[in-house]
């Protein structure tokens, strides 16, 4: 079964992930006594050798990191052109460097963004950013470690594919997708604060009573 | 105050649904310890050393009678009878069982309170002024800003993942009360050079670790555009704060690695793109807020009262009180009261139930039913009129209330230490206590006058010890607990980081440190220094002397 949520729906996978082969040397950096879990913003995803070294198969629909993209545009564009090829790229590269990649962000048909640790919120601004500043309109996808909680979340901020983890289920997750009705702040989903979307009482009008508190009056 | 509406009401029980789904995955094994973390302290909830901690929300300090009530019963029922108010103006409980937590915010919940964004790594509890809306040098009323900061920070789903911890301070007054300068984002109203009200954006101030004051980085801000502007700040720091090392993840580290006039810059560039976005405040929407907080309901009175003079000259102790803990308010014939949560042997900032209940029902007869929290750890009654202040104190002394000594040495503002919290190095409510009973003698401690006495129990520094008059902070050497201090830091206006006098001290020395601090002091002041001008002016250097005199002997 698919644990890929796309519009609401748990749907079937027609992407293939594509990522980098593990570094010829992995270094265990530490900060401060502590293993440093997240990388730094701007940092280098890849090395030459790992991104020559990706095997990209010759399955039809593929999702390749950005450093391999960028290394390899030439090999894929074929592929590109017939929009077979979405770009992913991690919390701590910069989405500059993908826009910088294309000549139009909207030729590519699917971007997902890397979710290291379900903490990591970077994704929620590079997501808020591809929807507004830079008008993204495909598919956008959180894969990674992404679980129900952050559902929610990830929707309002332009997300409208989820790629939840492969030990949970994506059935129950759908139902954070949920989790509140009616927000106060505007976001990508929809840019209107509370303010703008209802007519909201002042105060004169809370004193007559007319305004529901649960446990006093349970009028409404 | 602000009053909820059926949309504030439904997305707090839609909160409280999901915590409750969230700890009943956790039970159940669904959810792993590390998954479930953020979860629970985005809702407040610690793990501590005996028991969990939560903490409960008390937006900008400001609560009624039927919340204070509520928070009494939910002492009694789920935890032992009292609470401990913080400097974060919240309430903390010490000992609820994680089991009980969803059942304790829906509790919360009938009264329009909870635990949202209390603590994790996102936008906390939004802090202010205790005298926001009565201050006589108030210039704007910071409290509809943070009511609309307050709603657009509630789940902000941009910014449900931050490097850190992130705190917004606001201040409507000359003289700042709410610590714009040790914040993440300090926002403070002031009137520009055409008498128009504008807002200086602070960013970058903050204690803990690395205590930094901020720096301004926007000099004069439209208030329509508070919540797009920090959303930029935001938004910057959340793609760019140090991840790496949570030591190093506060906003400060960063406006500090780029230089406040680069991290300026990156948010301007941000800003340009969204600055007259749908979340431009309205002025409708400000004056709707503003409508929860309007004056207008005080009656109209000359400033003085014949019986008020009548108690104070007549009864020194009341004389005393009035002078420590009645404050001047905007209205005449009106005054606010500090009840002292800060007697001798008591953890500062701790309240029983049923003190809670007194001070429920003295707001309620005396106060327009509404309390305030301040960043002191005590409460404050803000709207009592002059002919009831003895009453109030009359009430209030029975009930252990009534300490004469706001802003005295023993109004010490203190973090629950090592009793309570697994993070900290050293106990910090033994060292406040056995400060207080050294300084006993009410006579004294008015002789010394405004100090400002700060402990924490770490470097997180929850107890502001950087900037008190006298800061202590407990520190870990070889698995004992010992005592740095620090003296020369201040808040306010013309805020300043204290300096370390020296090595550090056992705890038993700690009390007889402060007493030789207070000594240089009274041997060298002028009429009318306070405590941190005589540091101020002299530097740590006599006071440095006369504390370790005693070890060259």
């Amino acid at each position: 079964m698919s644990n890929l949520i796309k519009n609401n729906a748990i749907v079937a996978d027609e992407w293939t992930l594509i990522t980098l082969p593990a570094p010829a040397e992995e270094t265990v950096r530490k900060q401060a006594g502590k293993v440093v879990i997240f990388k730094i913003t701007g940092e280098s995803a890849a090395t030459p050798e790992q991104i020559s070294s990706t095997e990209i198969p010759e399955a039809a629909k593929i999702i390749v990191p950005l450093t391999v993209w960028q290394a390899r545009k030439d090999e894929l564009a074929a592929r590109a052109a017939r929009r077979e090829v979405g770009i992913w790229l991690e919390s701590f590269e910069l989405l500059e460097d993908l826009i910088n990649s294309v000549s139009d962000i909207n030729s590519v048909p699917l971007i997902a963004i890397h979710f290291p640790r379900a903490v990591d919120g970077r994704g929620f601004s590079q997501a808020t950013l591809l929807r507004t500043r830079y008008g993204y309109r495909n598919e956008l996808r959180a894969i990674g470690d992404v679980l129900r909680d952050q559902l929610y979340f990830m929707n309002r901020c332009g997300f409208d594919a989820f790629s939840i983890r492969a030990d949970r289920s994506a059935e129950d997750a759908l139902a954070s997708l949920r989790d509140f009705s009616d927000p106060y702040q505007g976001a990508v989903d929809n840019p209107l604060p509370v303010w703008r979307r209802h007519t909201r009482v002042a105060h004169h009008a809370a004193a007559s009573g007319r305004v529901f508190t649960r446990s006093e009056d349970e009028v409404d | 105050m602000y009053t909820y509406d059926d949309i504030d009401q439904r997305l707090i029980d839609e909160r409280v649904a999901q915590y409750r789904d969230q700890t009943r995955r956790y039970l159940a094994g669904d959810l792993t310890d590390d998954e479930y973390r953020p979860l629970r302290l985005q809702n407040g909830l610690y793990i501590q050393r005996h028991a969990p901690m939560l903490r409960i929300a008390v937006p900008y300090g400001l609560m009624n009678s039927r919340q204070l009530r509520k928070l009494a019963d939910i002492t009694r029922r789920y935890d032992k009878g009292y609470g401990h108010f913080s400097t974060r103006q919240n309430l903390q409980l010490n000992w609820p069982k994680l089991e009980d937590v969803p059942d304790i915010l829906a509790e919360l919940a009938t009264v329009q309170m909870h635990g949202i964004q209390t603590s994790g790594s996102c936008i906390r509890a939004i802090t202010t002024d205790q005298f926001a809306g009565i201050a006589p040098d108030e210039i704007v009323d910071p409290r509809p800003l943070i009511e609309i900061l307050r709603q657009w920070s509630s789940f902000h789903p941009e910014f449900a993942g931050l490097p850190r911890k992130f705190k917004l301070a606001v201040s409507g007054s000359k003289q700042d009360r709410a610590l714009v300068q040790a914040h993440d984002i300090g926002l403070e109203f002031y009137l520009d050079a055409e008498n128009k009200i504008a807002i200086r954006v602070w960013v970058g101030g903050g204690l803990g670790r690395t205590p930094i004051l901020g720096t301004v980085i926007r000099e004069h801000l439209e208030w329509q555009h508070a919540l797009t502007y920090c959303e930029s700040i935001l938004r910057v720091y959340n793609l760019y704060g140090r991840r790496d090392n949570a030591y190093k993840a506060r906003i400060k580290i960063l406006v500090k690695a780029l230089g406040a006039e680069e991290f300026a810059r990156q948010v301007e560039a941000d800003w340009e793109h969204h600055k007259d976005s749908p979340s431009t405040i309205t002025q409708a929407e400000f004056d709707r807020v503003a409508s929860f907080f309007a004056p207008g309901r005080h009656a109209t009175m000359p400033d003085q009262d014949a019986a008020f003079d009548a108690a104070r000259a007549s009864n020194p102790a009341f004389a005393a009180w009035a002078k420590r803990n009645v404050h001047s308010h905007k209205v005449p014939g009106y005054r606010a009261v500090t009840l002292s949560l800060k007697p001798t042997g008591i953890a500062p900032g701790d309240a029983t139930a049923e003190q809670m209940e007194v001070m429920a029902n003295l707001a309620e007869k005396y106060s327009f039913g509404e309390l305030r929290v301040s960043h002191e750890q005590n409460i404050i009654l803000a709207d009592v009129k002059l002919g009831d202040l003895f009453t109030v104190w009359e009430i209030a002394r029975v009930h252990g209330l009534a300490t004469p000594n706001i802003g005295l040495l023993t109004d010490i503002i203190c973090c629950p230490g090592g009793d309570f919290c697994s993070l900290a190095n050293a106990k910090s409510i033994p060292i406040a206590q056995a400060i207080q009973e050294k300084f006993d003698d009410l006579d004294y401690l008015h002789d010394i006058g405004d100090l400002e006495l700060n402990i924490s129990g770490c470097m997180n520094s929850c107890g502001h010890h950087h900037i008190g008059h006298i800061g202590v902070l407990g520190v870990d050497k070889d698995g004992s607990e010992w005592y740095q201090i620090t003296i020369g830091g201040k808040q306010g206006s013309d805020a300043s980081i204290g300096t370390v006098i020296g090595p550090s001290f056992a705890a038993e020395e700690v009390p007889g440190v402060v007493s030789r601090l207070i000594e240089t002091y009274i041997a060298n002041r002028t009429e009318e220094e306070r405590f941190i001008d005589t540091v101020r002016r002299l530097g740590i250097a006599p006071y440095k002397a006369h504390v370790y005199a005693k070890e060259a002997a």
